[in-house]
């Protein structure tokens, strides 16, 4: 269960190409990182509660590729694969992500974002998760943005939040 | 065309940072477009553009009133904005959630 003395989650976009994620977990950095850096683990929280992971691979080192698929409960897999670009254990991770369509080669990095997670020790042990992704181009975020995703809301998520929330 | 093409839906529309500081300024209520040219510090053309874009997606709403046009806004259209923000933000709460229990397990081995 997740723990009360946990933060919320927070989404920002510090610019028109990024999405920032944050969020402090209640265990120090070197135990979230290896929660993070290994695959039977990872297998545990990457889908989510939304289905099962069936592939982990990690050939975790400088220019080593990932691959990630869960099979949702739909019945459907979603792929995503990337290179890792920097590593610095307990620290710090990028790495390229490229969500699979159809027809998309397992080594293509075309449209791929660029990911950076950061881990960085908070008060009473605990870790402050920062996950930026960057999708680097116009051409880039515009694709991203034709599947559902947009970059450019920042801040004003709040704002929409509230407004749609007075719409339900 | 492509121009009107990018800005055809709201996701676009709102990417604008001018666009965004005037549904900004509209989330405190109604306003004629002077008020927002005053807020915003940007020449009337410039502020109108934007309101036209905003209209064009539904994003804002005018009306008259006598010499004056008030733009108000309208929040259905940015709703699949934060559909789309909510469903990503869910996973990742879900995985954050699903993450302290890994670690609970890591620390108890300990």
């Amino acid at each position: 269960m997740a723990q009360a003395s946990s933060s919320t989650m927070d989404v920002t976009f510090p610019s028109d190409t990024e999405i920032l994620i944050t969020r402090t977990l209640n265990a120090p950095p070197h135990l979230v990182y290896r929660a993070w850096t290994t695959p039977e683990l990872v297998k545990k929280w990457w889908p989510g509660r939304r289905g099962e992971m069936t592939v982990a691979v990690m050939d975790f080192r400088v220019g080593g590729a990932w691959r990630y698929v869960m099979v949702a409960h739909g019945e459907f897999e979603v792929a995503f694969h990337g290179i890792y670009r920097e590593i610095v254990p307990n620290e710090r991770i990028v790495h390229t992500e490229v969500m699979e369509m159809p027809g998309t080669a397992p080594d293509s990095e075309e449209g791929a974002v660029l990911n950076t997670v950061t881990f960085d020790g908070a008060d009473g042990g605990a870790t402050t998760v920062r996950i930026r992704t960057d999708a680097g181009s116009k051409e880039v975020r515009d694709l991203i943005a034709q599947s559902g995703m947009e970059g450019g809301v920042r801040e004003q998520f709040e704002i929409i939040e509230e407004l749609a929330a007075s719409l339900t | 065309m492509a121009r009107a093409a990018t800005t055809a839906d709201t996701f676009n529309a709102v990417a604008e940072p001018r666009r965004r500081e005037i549904l900004d300024a509209l989330t405190q209520g109604e306003r004629p477009v002077n008020e927002l040219v005053t807020l915003l510090g940007l020449a009337q053309p410039h502020v109108s553009r934007h309101l036209r874009v905003l209209r064009e997606v539904g994003a804002v709403v005018v009306r008259d009133e006598g010499r004056q046009r008030l733009y108000r806004l309208n929040p259905q259209a940015l709703k699949p904005i934060h559909d789309w923000v909510a469903s990503y933000q869910h996973l990742w709460e879900e995985r954050f959630d699903l993450l302290e229990d890994v670690l609970e397990d890591l620390k108890e081995e300990h």
